[in-house]
């Protein structure tokens, strides 16, 4: 009997199942997309119901559209956007309200005041994280003091928290028959509630939020036995869960201190693994989890996100209307040699990891008449690169060991332009792995490297193939010269936003 | 013999009125002039439009033909979104396979390599990106010289290099080959560009079927092949899929 693991990638914009092989190839793909809600401005909302009912359909679906039964299904691993926050009733399994999404920052005020509280100050010290809208504490304790009620049912433990993966393992583990509450260890570092040394709930963060710790749910390694599903398609054992960048991280086979993955898309994710320590950013970097294997040590990461990337090349087309379609800016951008001497920073909300200026704007420098839209596509291509750059030699000094290559996925590695500048200005190989799904990927790699599908570590190596690579080629002294152009107009963007 | 199709008088009316004119033409212009309802042309319009025999300009939406005809634009597909699209596809051509994949376009009487996806065996390969194939001695090549007439009658006035001894060189029987490529679908290339090498690839295709480019794989003949004529039947269907995946992407959102 052929055996298979499933991934579910529960994403920001869709959630997807997929059936990998042993030689990890691609055998099915569900997917469906759920709806999103700004019902003001700078609030994001999913239905979680509806985000449980996508996967109620994709997972036979999935199974159907391969011929493939439960029981050749060896594992399941869950991936899903981070730090998007749920909270719902035990006894009904109805959520209280929609889940506040990744992106909303209706708790800036929250933040604000809390910053001023004694206390406010160690909080990066035991969870790594500066505290930002970002994460999920803020929402919970939004929600808790919003939602009439529902603190003194939290108090009583009548209702959960959890973060996506949370919210699916409970359900198909049986819901309010008997469900599961458990989240995994990254993306309880998400929270701003576990403390990063120990892995567990702080119990002094948690005052500070004033959090019930009745409602949170048991922190986990990334791999174990998260139970068997009993609804949907029951019978599949849960072997493993991780936050969507950890489990890139994890798909792009970065096991070792040092080795690093970029995902770009829309924004773009670095994280670079730095072993059994925890490493404190003194560059505004996060110290994050990049997985734990069950009865080992946890795995650290830093992390630094670049906002805008291929929002970038969206903004080029859509607002600009320069290209038809997001690839043929590098058409645009080939036909030039060079910038031409013209640099965009593309500064829309800010400036992230490792400048974090909330009073940057973004702004477009060298203007000459000399400048064409080439020149313009090739400085939106260079943004991107130059920002990598910049986030990861913030990482090289954090962790005091370089990079030596980088693992690229995501849609902007098709261009070719861009990778290959990459490679010249970070100095070292880019590689993208042959299969792209690298958050699915990562998701089934840890759920059947959990049930025994495959070995070890090295196994799940010798997986990972070289679809492409592009080699340093820049001449040093002039890529020296660049840099110190990309800096002086990345600190021209400063000071425009008035606070 | 069946009567005359309505909306094929009636696309052809609008090319002609296109043709006379000054150039360029509004949605209203061209209905009054026809005397037809303005969404009757409007639907003619958009599906001229997607099969490249009419273009909208930018600015003020006005409707006129593509410089250089149809042919001219269908082959003015960009590469860097043609590679975009076929990613993960190639991708999974090469895994399954577990052979080197590259997608060629036609360009300056070559096959210009737009994308190669390295074979997975961990050895160390370069890219062959932006580097150039012979048409007449390729799998790819004989893909686009098969559905290109004015590339294959180029080709055959010219010389066709001897490249091995396996490379056809008579004009004869290029035509012959690329006749059997039309009629089967795909192309293969045993020894015939480098000894002991084959090649097979199937075409590239936007909607309405004008060939773009091709798709294949390359690697050891033994590999490849079945015999000395056949490629390997779990060959050939993976790159007919991709190929068919492929194009049906090309279809979305151009």
């Amino acid at each position: 009997m052929q055996r298979y693991v499933m991934a579910i990638d529960q994403g920001t914009t869709s959630t997807r199942c997929i059936l990998f092989d042993q030689r990890a190839r691609l055998v099915s793909v569900a997917q469906r997309e759920h709806r999103q809600w700004f019902p003001k401005p700078g609030w994001v909302e999913q239905d979680a119901v509806e985000i449980w009912r996508n996967i109620d359909r994709i997972v036979p679906q999935a199974l159907r559209e391969s011929g493939i039964a439960a029981e050749q299904v060896v594992a399941l691993g869950i991936a899903n956007q981070r730090e998007t926050t749920v909270v719902w009733d035990r006894r009904t399994g109805a959520p209280v309200g929609r889940a506040i999404v990744w992106q909303d920052v209706r708790t800036e005020r929250l933040v604000a005041e809390l910053a001023e509280r004694p206390g406010a100050e160690e909080i990066r010290d035991r969870c790594g994280l500066p505290l930002a809208t970002y994460f999920a504490a803020p929402r919970l304790r939004w929600l808790l003091d919003t939602t009439p009620g529902l603190r003194a049912r939290a108090e009583r433990g009548d209702v959960l928290f959890g973060t996506m993966e949370t919210w699916i393992i409970w359900n198909l583990t049986g819901g309010t028959d008997g469900g599961v509450h458990v989240t995994d260890v990254t993306n309880a570092s998400r929270t701003l509630l576990m403390n990063v040394a120990t892995l567990s709930w702080d119990k002094d963060l948690l005052a500070f939020f004033d959090i019930p710790a009745l409602m949170l749910p048991e922190i986990r390694p990334s791999t174990g036995d998260y139970g068997v599903t009993r609804r949907v398609v029951a019978g599949i054992p849960i072997r493993a869960a991780l936050g969507d960048q950890q489990a890139a991280l994890f798909g792009q086979t970065c096991f070792s201190r040092g080795q690093t993955k970029c995902t770009y898309g829309t924004g773009s994710f670095l994280l670079m693994n730095t072993g059994n320590s925890a490493v404190r950013s003194t560059h505004g970097l996060l110290t994050t989890i990049g997985y734990q294997l069950a009865g080992e040590p946890a795995v650290y990461a830093l992390e630094g996100s670049i906002a805008v990337t291929g929002s970038l090349v969206q903004w080029f087309r859509d607002n600009l209307g320069l290209i038809a379609t997001a690839p043929e800016i590098e058409t645009l951008a080939g036909t030039v040699e060079d910038n031409g001497g013209c640099y965009i920073v593309p500064a829309f909300s800010g400036l992230f990891a490792p400048r974090w200026r909330s009073d940057a704007r973004g702004i477009i420098v060298g203007l000459t008449s000399y400048i064409t839209k080439g020149h313009l596509a090739r400085a939106v291509l260079e943004a991107t690169a130059w920002q990598t750059r910049e986030v990861l030699d913030a990482m090289n000094a954090d962790l005091g060991v370089n990079a030596a290559a980088i693992n690229v996925d995501g849609g902007m590695t098709s261009d070719n332009l861009l990778m290959q500048f990459i490679a010249d200005v970070l100095d070292i190989p880019v590689n993208r792995p042959m299969i792209s799904e690298t958050v699915s990927l990562g998701a089934a790699y840890a759920a059947g490297l959990s049930a025994g599908y495959w070995p070890d570590l090295e196994g799940l190596r010798r997986n990972w193939h070289l679809a492409a690579q592009w080699l340093p080629s820049m001449d040093p002294a002039y890529r020296e010269a660049e840099y110190d152009n990309w800096r002086r107009a990345a600190e021209l963007s400063y000071g425009w936003a008035r606070r | 013999m069946p009567g005359s199709i309505q909306s094929i008088e009636r696309a052809a009316a609008i090319l002609r009125l296109l043709e006379r004119g000054s150039g360029r033409l509004a949605l209203g212009e061209i209905a009054s002039a026809l005397g037809l309802a303005k969404g009757t042309v409007h639907g003619i319009l958009r599906t001229l439009q997607d099969v490249g025999f009419v273009e909208q300009d930018q600015a003020g939406g006005r409707y006129q033909l593509p410089a250089g005809g149809p042919q001219a634009r269908a082959k003015r597909m960009d590469p860097n979104l043609l590679r975009a699209r076929a990613m993960n596809w190639s991708d999974s051509l090469a895994a399954r396979s577990g052979e080197a994949v590259r997608i060629g376009i036609p360009s300056e009487g070559m096959v210009l390599v737009v994308h190669h996806v390295f074979r997975p065996d961990d050895t160390a390969q370069t890219s062959d990106f932006g580097t150039t194939l012979p048409l007449h001695a390729t799998a790819w090549g004989k893909i686009l010289l098969a559905w290109d007439n004015e590339l294959s009658a180029a080709a055959l006035t010219g010389t066709l290099p001897a490249l091995t001894s396996r490379t056809i060189v008579k004009p004869t029987a290029l035509t012959r080959t690329l006749a059997d490529v039309r009629s089967q679908g795909w192309a293969i290339e045993i020894g015939e560009f480098m000894p002991g090498e084959a090649g097979l690839a199937a075409p590239l295709r936007l909607p309405g079927g004008s060939v773009v480019g091709a798709i294949g794989i390359s690697g050891p003949a033994d590999r490849l092949c079945a015999n000395n004529t056949r490629p390997r039947q779990d060959l050939l269907v993976s790159v007919l899929e991709a190929s068919r995946s492929v194009s049906r992407d090309l279809a979305v959102d151009r």
